[in-house]
């Protein structure tokens, strides 16, 4: 067991201290936009007088997105924003925190403008998974970190219930599917070039159906 | 083979729109009030007659389900539908499609099986991933109500009746019922101990039934079809149609529906283009999601897939996502992936899962490179055993049965990695070494 010098202990608590500080300073004012009230009013009427706390997933998620929009990320939840969603439902900031870690949802720390979650469960591993994070890994993400210019954030994620396409990919809100490694590379390149990328199927296949057309319902596929 | 006539889900690809037009031209939303005129009993007792069993793995009847439910409230608790859009086994992907290709049957069920068992609103609590899923549903319910099927005196029936939508956040362990309750109600998602049973006192304390997307979104047809009908296909006790999804190992991996109690082997050939390879490739097959025991080759190919015909083969039907894993996979480390899966998943409440589910997994990954000793197999399996059946909710069992299916079929495989390993012959005994 390494056991810390005094200065390097008290040097790296200061240092932890100092980012609360400049957390609290960035984020202590945090208050929703005017549209994002007006959303937050309505996802609270959905459910029952009284059982507001139940609101408190969809306005971490919320919480979230107007960091991420604040800061050209995909957004975090620093402490002070845990604090005001959980003071706007009057919940103790405790109840709050525990959903906002126990769920993979709610990024705990500063994540990049991508959000890359490759999913690395067997139904995807089966299909290539490996070859979709090679490609990741070709282009310097790491997984768990974001990448120096703040562009990519690379996440192994489980299962994201897209196993008839996989492997797959989830960036931001879309999925990429039936990837291989230089569909991935292309999609990594051209995101970075601020270049226009097609969610879905990436084959041209039509959602789950069996490639070269359906087997069933044909006339379904015809139709206008 | 399923005719197309009797297929449910006719826009299961989205080929044709999602919106309610084009759902109200395939046949939804068609006469409700009619249906709904059946009378609350009668639909419990017709969906009971049509052997529709519940589509979220467990295979539960679900007209029974609803008939747990209070007929009045005596206390004044509303009761309440839950729908688990929470998609999250690995494997499964049907759910999604239903949901972004065809979300109007999935609403319709929603009113229909919540006037049913006499709720006062559902809430489908659609899993966080499904990001644009998500935004159909809340477009398709917002449809519903300007239609005037949902809110007050729903489709003219006199009956009012609220759909709500809730996002999860990403979490596996919310498809469990109980902790799918407490995500709901805004916290952790921590599944509750058994009784009370949710339809005694589930949402909010309130009588709540816990139905999976597929199980409701099928219920409109089989009452305008009659039950007769749904009985009519599949085997007896495994009634009905069912989207089959096939992943993994196959010339096109697909979502579709078909007839409960298809051959394997016609499934995969009339659907999925065949096993990579061709079927002397074929090694095993997940047949139900994650969680089931995986089944060898010689045995899955001519097998019947269903609830009771997958049992009979020492694993289940699940949420029939099927995995196909042909002769190159690294079938250790297919199941290794799976273990890692449960170990992430598990929500650290009771101690076997929370410490198993990492013990297994790291066991798992010492199995996959051969550095264990072949005694290491039986410790491995006996602690599977400890862990199953040792928690409040079934990711326990689910963490262990595939675990313990890949011993059953592939102990030699694994004995032949630890050999390997040593660095013994694959076929010569190990010399002892001199005194």
């Amino acid at each position: 067991m390494t056991i810390l010098p005094d200065d390097k202990l008290s040097q790296s608590t200061t240092d932890t201290a100092l980012e609360n500080e400049a957390i609290r300073e960035k984020w202590g004012d945090f208050a929703w936009t005017e549209e994002n009230a007006a959303k937050a009013k309505d996802i609270v009427t959905r459910y029952p007088p009284g059982r507001q706390q139940s609101a408190v997933m969809p306005l971490l998620d919320l919480a979230q997105r107007q960091v991420g929009a604040d800061t050209n990320t995909q957004g975090w939840l620093p402490v002070p924003v845990i604090e005001f969603v959980a003071a706007e439902l009057g919940m103790p900031y405790m109840r709050a925190y525990e959903v906002a870690t126990f769920y993979t949802m709610y990024n705990l720390v500063p994540v990049g403008r991508y959000h890359v979650q490759v999913c690395g469960t067997t139904p995807c591993m089966l299909r290539g998974s490996d070859d979709v994070l090679a490609a990741c890994k070709n282009k310097g993400m790491i997984k768990g970190k974001t990448t120096p210019d703040g562009l990519f954030t690379l996440t192994e994620v489980e299962c994201l219930g897209v196993c008839a396409n996989a492997p797959m990919v989830q960036i931001n809100d879309d999925n990429f599917e039936d990837l291989d490694y230089d569909i991935m590379t292309d999609i990594l390149e051209k995101l970075a070039n601020d270049e226009p990328v097609t969610p879905g199927p990436q084959t041209g296949r039509q959602a789950s159906c069996p490639e070269g057309g359906p087997t069933t319902l044909k006339h379904m596929a015809e139709a206008e | 083979m399923l005719d197309d006539k009797d297929r449910i889900f006719t826009n299961v690809y989205g080929f044709q729109p999602w919106g309610i037009d084009a759902a109200i031209k395939r046949g939804d939303w068609d006469k409700t009030k009619d249906l709904m005129a059946i009378g609350q009993d009668d639909i419990v007792e017709q969906i009971k007659a049509s052997g529709l069993r519940g589509r979220g793995g467990a295979g539960f009847p679900t007209g029974l389900k609803w008939s747990f439910m209070p007929k009045e409230s005596k206390d004044g608790r509303p009761s309440f539908l839950v729908i688990n859009a929470d998609e999250s086994e690995p494997g499964s992907c049907k759910d999604r499609e239903i949901i972004r290709h065809d979300p109007h049957k999935l609403i319709e069920g929603a009113l229909i099986a919540g006037y049913a068992m006499r709720a006062r609103a559902a809430y489908i609590y659609i899993r966080g991933e499904f990001i644009r899923e998500a935004e159909t549903l809340f477009a398709a319910v917002a449809e519903a109500y300007d239609k005037g099927f949902l809110g007050k005196n729903a489709c003219g029936s006199g009956y009012d009746f609220d759909v709500f939508v809730h996002r999860g956040a990403g979490a596996y362990i919310c498809g469990e019922e109980t902790a799918l309750l407490e995500s709901l109600e805004g916290k952790k998602g921590q599944p509750r101990l058994k009784p009370p049973f949710p339809a005694g006192a589930g949402l909010y304390g309130c009588p709540t039934t816990v139905n999976n997307v597929e199980s409701i979104a099928v219920v409109p047809t089989i009452l305008r079809r009659g039950a007769a009908w749904f009985a009519g296909i599949g085997r007896e006790k495994n009634e009905g149609t069912k989207l089959f999804q096939i992943s993994g190992h196959v010339e096109k991996p697909c979502v579709v529906e078909e007839a409960m109690g298809i051959p394997f082997r016609e499934l995969i050939e009339r659907h999925a283009g065949g096993i990579t390879g061709g079927w002397d490739n074929l090694l095993a097959v997940i047949p139900g999601g994650s969680s089931v025991p995986l089944v060898p080759a010689d045995q899955i190919m001519d097998a019947p897939m269903d609830f009771d015909g997958l049992k009979d083969l020492g694993s289940g039907l699940g949420t029939a996502a099927v995995i196909v894993m042909d002769k190159s996979t690294d079938i250790v480390r297919a199941i290794s992936r799976i273990s890692y899966f449960y170990k992430h998943e598990s929500c650290g409440q009771c101690t076997p899962c929370r410490e198993g589910t990492g013990w297994m997994w790291r066991m798992m990954e010492r199995l996959r490179e051969g550095k264990a000793d072949i005694a290491d197999i039986d410790m491995l399996h006996e602690v599977t055993k400890q862990v199953e059946g040792h928690t409040i909710c079934a990711l326990g069992d689910a963490a262990a049965w595939p675990i313990q299916g890949l011993i059953r079929h592939f102990r030699p495989e694994l004995e032949r990695r630890i050999r390997e390993q040593a660095g013994a012959n694959d076929d010569g005994d190990v010399l002892e070494a001199a005194e």
